[in-house]
């Protein structure tokens, strides 16, 4: 009978739910985490405005990280395949993700390109996000950390704008700093800031792809993120934590549930 | 506009809640949205208006609850009422 209207209708049955609207997408980023963690995989969701400088940082990063880490990439856009494209050709193991006229990765978008991309060698996984400074921070991948790379060019006040990706970063890679002496009326300081007010554990850097300032700064907070994750994990194994029902199957081999 | 897949979601949901309780049709969806949830119920709104069309929900109401966020200092402690922005205007 409805009690919550006063309608008295006693076909009505009011129906107490008590669940996260995005609960599925929350699965599957635990799915998503169980592969990452079970292969010792340091999984990055980069984060940012289109333009913003993405492409190049990894770009950058594959450069810095040349023989001492096997990275590889999924390039989230709504059309083309050009980002996985020069993601490979900086000898990145790239995957594309189009999302036709999606404006975010969730996380069965994340698992389906993942069946495409030989994930089980890497060390790093980095998830370039589809360019926008909202909808992405909304769906969990099973990331272990949120990086938003956001351009002097944006503006000093852009964090305070956009607030919400802000709040779900660990760390913010200020970029394209090489254009700051063209740019008089952008202060790093001023960025800086802004990013401590709206960031509850405020960490960031200052990159530049181009000239690569910084860019070692950004290798040791992968390296150090890479640290916690194996130590965290070797924990977890000693405990006997338990893994999905595929545990045993061959890496990215497994049933698909749903 | 990442509202049509929270509605999709949302909508997902409420399909098999319907079918485990057998029911023929939706009448009102109450949702919870929290402040720093990243959706705008505006958008949702429209959304939600948009995707029932021609389903079990075609008839149903949506009213939406918006539970503001609360922020306390971690210095002071004291209540920062100011909203989206982390900093405590006492320290």
């Amino acid at each position: 009978m409805c009690d919550s209207c006063g309608c008295g209708d006693t076909q009505l049955v009011p129906v107490d739910v008590q669940q996260r609207i995005l609960s599925e997408n929350e699965r599957g980023a635990a799915h998503n985490r169980h592969h990452f963690v079970d292969r010792g995989l340091l999984a990055i969701n980069v984060m940012g405005s289109p333009g913003a400088g993405k492409t190049a940082l990894l770009e950058a990063t594959a450069r810095a990280l040349q023989g001492r880490r096997v990275i590889g990439a999924l390039a989230g856009d709504l059309a083309t395949d050009n980002d996985a494209r020069r993601l490979a050709a900086a000898c990145i193991r790239a995957e594309s993700i189009t999302t036709g006229s999606a404006c975010h990765l969730d996380a069965s978008m994340v698992h389906h390109a993942l069946h495409h991309l030989p994930w089980h060698d890497l060390d790093y996984l980095f998830i370039e996000n589809v360019g926008n400074l909202v909808c992405p921070a909304v769906y969990d991948l099973g990331q272990a950390a949120n990086v938003v790379v956001l351009s002097v060019t944006e503006g000093e006040d852009k964090p305070l704008k956009y607030p919400v990706m802000f709040h779900k970063a660990d760390l913010v890679l200020i970029s394209k700093v090489d254009l700051l002496p063209h740019l008089p009326g952008i202060r790093l300081e001023r960025i800086v800031d802004s990013l401590s007010q709206v960031m509850p554990d405020p960490h960031s850097l200052a990159v530049s792809s181009t000239t690569g300032a910084g860019i070692d700064d950004w290798v040791r907070w992968l390296h150090e993120r890479e640290a916690r994750m194996t130590s965290a994990h070797g924990t977890a194994r000693v405990a006997g934590a338990a893994g999905p029902s595929h545990h045993s199957h061959p890496p990215g081999v497994h049933p698909h549930h749903g | 506009m990442h509202e049509y897949s929270i509605v999709q979601a949302l909508y997902d949901s409420i399909v098999a809640q319907a079918a485990t309780r057998g029911a023929a049709t939706v009448h009102a969806v109450r949702v919870r949205i929290g402040e720093l949830s990243g959706v705008d119920p505006g958008l949702l709104e429209t959304a939600w208006r948009t995707f029932k069309v021609h389903t079990i929900c075609e008839d149903a109401r949506m009213t939406l609850e918006l539970v503001p966020a609360r922020w306390v200092c971690r210095r002071c402690g004291r209540p920062a009422p100011v909203r989206g922005i982390r900093r405590c205007a006492e320290c």
